[in-house]
């Protein structure tokens, strides 16, 4: 061991920066961890044009960061960093290792904890410290319809891939500091076999759903394409997106792009709105993290109803205008 | 073209018996059905044969009965099933079952071309699975690929990642896993997959036949341990409104016109 401190690391994943901060979520909630174990909290920072994110991660709490600087490095290249990554983990030994579950990180994580032979924890919702102060990752099965509790103390570093949006940043303060450590590019890592034809940014699409702070989701039960527009003007006077589910969606009632669900999109709204949707565990699994949730529902026994806070029983497509009507109003008072 | 898919069964149901005690799911309890991921992993390949020629073997570990889900993908056109059960291979996370999926390749296709596996799988979700083996057979590998096209000896795929649509080309043999956005499974008969229980066998191996090292399959060669296993404590409130669209519209911000003009930024009250 090079190092006799104790460290958590957090990898910096940086790509797609302004819609995913879970880095520096991720930098705050390991360094609540660091503190209840003695350790420091350190970010792994691999590219090219990378000062930016570094001094981003200090400004936002990083005690240390490893930094490998260098040309080569400035895409993503999944098997150079996850043989760069695992080289720098057996070498330093940080007790816990910490990844963003996004696209890139559920694709890495895995390869770097195989590499490692180290237990990996998918997709977690929590993070704690248990008495024996072993990583206790939260992670979703079955669609969020359970929760497990996994730990793996006998491999090292504790792994998690963590969900974007569970921890909470630490604001950016200018006057924070960190210890950094350049490591130069070893020569001898393998060479990439996949290659990288093209990568262009997608356009901001119309339908922002998974981020949106209210999301008003349609079904079968609006009972016609008419009928599922009136959810759009409904939208547009809570500030919302629209959702809907797949009968829907293969109906040309709306696009694919909003379709929610197991085939489409999660979504984590602060208020979420359901009508006529009968809660199908391919629907509802993507759901599960909407904390307030109201369904319209005929029938007062479908599951949506009972996941819902509130459940109203009545038609859909009157309830949208109901809704429509009295937002108008109160509004304007 | 040599192609390989790997399948897993997974409960149908949303009530799921669980084995409090040990944390797993009592899957004999559970009607299982061939997880959609890998379903459309086995379509993308039946169109890969369908145009370049070749043949499938599916790929499954998982008790007897998952049996019934390689039956299914015979009925839907592959060539030959495996499945591999042992009581020892019970429990195994991510790192234990691409192990024992790799042993089971290099025993019954050695001289696979492409591997298929779903992108995930909905009853333990980790997408894992299919990157770990990727490293364990140490073959090029593309995960959550959505579309492909295939030029001789080169995979040329697309798929969407963090907010970039990317095209990515490797050399074969190779691995992707396949989302569930495209190559829509193809509809098969009822009939079409009784028939599938009627032909050929499914060959069944054990631990010894695909060569594994005991000390790394199963729950011995895992090491991730579940500690418990809960549902998510239900904090839902559990108003039940009755009435007029409109009556029950004025219930609704009555209650919770504060929470909700909070959340969209008005003053609903
Ligand atoms: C592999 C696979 C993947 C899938 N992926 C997805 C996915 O990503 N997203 C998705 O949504 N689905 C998906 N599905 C489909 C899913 O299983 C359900 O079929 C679908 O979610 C049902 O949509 P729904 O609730 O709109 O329709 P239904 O199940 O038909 O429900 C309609 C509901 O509306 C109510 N209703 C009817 N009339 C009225 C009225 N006038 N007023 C109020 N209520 C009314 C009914 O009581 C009923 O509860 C998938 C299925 C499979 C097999
Ligand atoms: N027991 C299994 N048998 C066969 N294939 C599996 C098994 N477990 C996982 N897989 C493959 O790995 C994919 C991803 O699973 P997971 O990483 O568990 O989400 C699945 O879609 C399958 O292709």
């Amino acid at each position: 061991m090079t190092n006799n401190r104790r460290e958590i690391w957090v990898f910096g994943d940086y790509r797609n920066y302004f819609q995913n901060r879970v880095t520096l979520q991720l930098i705050a909630k390991g360094k609540e961890l660091a503190a209840q174990t003695g350790a420091d909290l350190c970010a792994v920072v691999f590219g090219n044009d990378i000062d930016e994110w570094v001094w981003e991660y200090t400004c936002h709490g990083a005690d240390r960061i490893y930094i490998v600087k260098d040309e080569s490095l400035a895409q993503y290249k999944i098997e150079i960093y996850a043989a760069l990554l695992e080289r720098l983990a057996r070498e330093y030994e940080p007790d816990i290792l910490l990844i963003g579950a996004t696209a890139f990180g559920k694709e890495f994580a895995p390869r770097v904890a195989k590499r490692l032979g180290a237990g990996l924890s998918a997709d977690c919702i929590g993070l704690k410290i248990d008495k024996e102060e072993r990583l206790v990752a939260t992670a979703p099965a079955f669609g969020g319809n359970l929760l497990a509790d996994i730990v793996a103390p006998d491999s090292k570093p504790q792994m998690a891939t963590v969900r974007p949006g569970t921890f909470k940043e630490i604001p950016h303060n200018d006057n924070l500091d960190s210890e950094k450590i350049y490591i130069p590019l070893p020569d001898d890592l393998p060479e990439e076999r996949v290659r990288l034809i093209s990568s262009e940014k997608i356009p901001e699409r119309g339908v922002k759903l998974e981020n949106a702070r209210v999301v008003v989701c349609g079904g079968r039960g609006m009972g016609s394409k008419r009928k599922f527009r009136n959810l759009n003007e409904l939208a547009k006077l809570l500030g919302a997106e629209v959702g809907a589910t797949r009968p829907v969606v293969y109906s040309n009632w709306a696009s694919h792009d909003a379709l929610v669900g197991q085939a489409g999109k999660n979504i984590r709204p602060q208020a979420l709105f359901s009508f006529g949707i009968s809660g199908a565990i391919q629907h509802t699994a993507a759901i599960t993290d909407a904390d307030f949730i109201i369904a319209v529902n005929k029938n007062p026994n479908a599951t949506m109803m009972k996941m819902a806070d509130v459940a109203i029983v009545a038609d859909a497509g009157q309830v949208c205008n109901a809704l429509i009507k009295e937002l108008k109003k109160r509004a304007k008072d | 073209m040599k192609l390989v898919v790997c399948v897993k069964q997974v409960p149908m149901v949303s009530e799921l018996p669980w084995d409090a005690k040990t944390g797993t799911l009592k899957r004999e309890h559970a009607e299982g059905m061939m997880n959609p991921a890998c379903k459309h992993a086995l379509e993308a390949a039946i169109r890969i044969k369908e145009k370049h020629g070749g043949d499938i073997t599916v790929l499954s570990m998982g008790p007897s009965q998952a049996e019934e889900v390689l039956r299914e993908a015979l009925g839907m056109g592959a060539d030959r099933g495996v499945l591999l059960t042992s009581r020892r291979m019970a429990g195994a996370d991510t790192l234990a079952t691409s192990y024992t999926l790799a042993c089971a390749v290099r025993k019954v296709c050695p001289d696979f071309d492409l591997i298929l596996c779903g992108a995930h799988t909905s009853d333990s979700e980790t997408w894992q699975v299919g990157p770990q083996m990727m490293e364990e057979l140490d073959v090029p590998g593309v995960a959550c690929v959505e579309e492909f096209e295939l030029n001789c000896n080169i995979l040329r795929m697309k798929r969407e990642s963090d907010d970039f649509l990317e095209t990515l080309e490797m050399e074969l043999p190779g691995l992707i896993t396949v989302s569930t956005r495209h190559n829509i499974p193809r509809y098969v008969s009822f009939a079409g997959v009784e028939n599938a229980f009627d032909e050929g066998q499914i060959e069944v191996l054990d631990v010894e036949a695909i060569g594994a090292d005991p000390a790394r399959i199963g729950i011995g060669g895992s090491p991730t341990k579940i500690l418990s296993v809960y549902s998510p404590t239900a904090e839902k409130k559990g108003v039940l409104i009755k009435g007029s669209a409109k009556k029950a519209v004025e219930e609704l911000f009555d209650k919770f016109g504060d929470l909700l003009g909070g959340v969209i930024g008005k003053d609903l009250a």
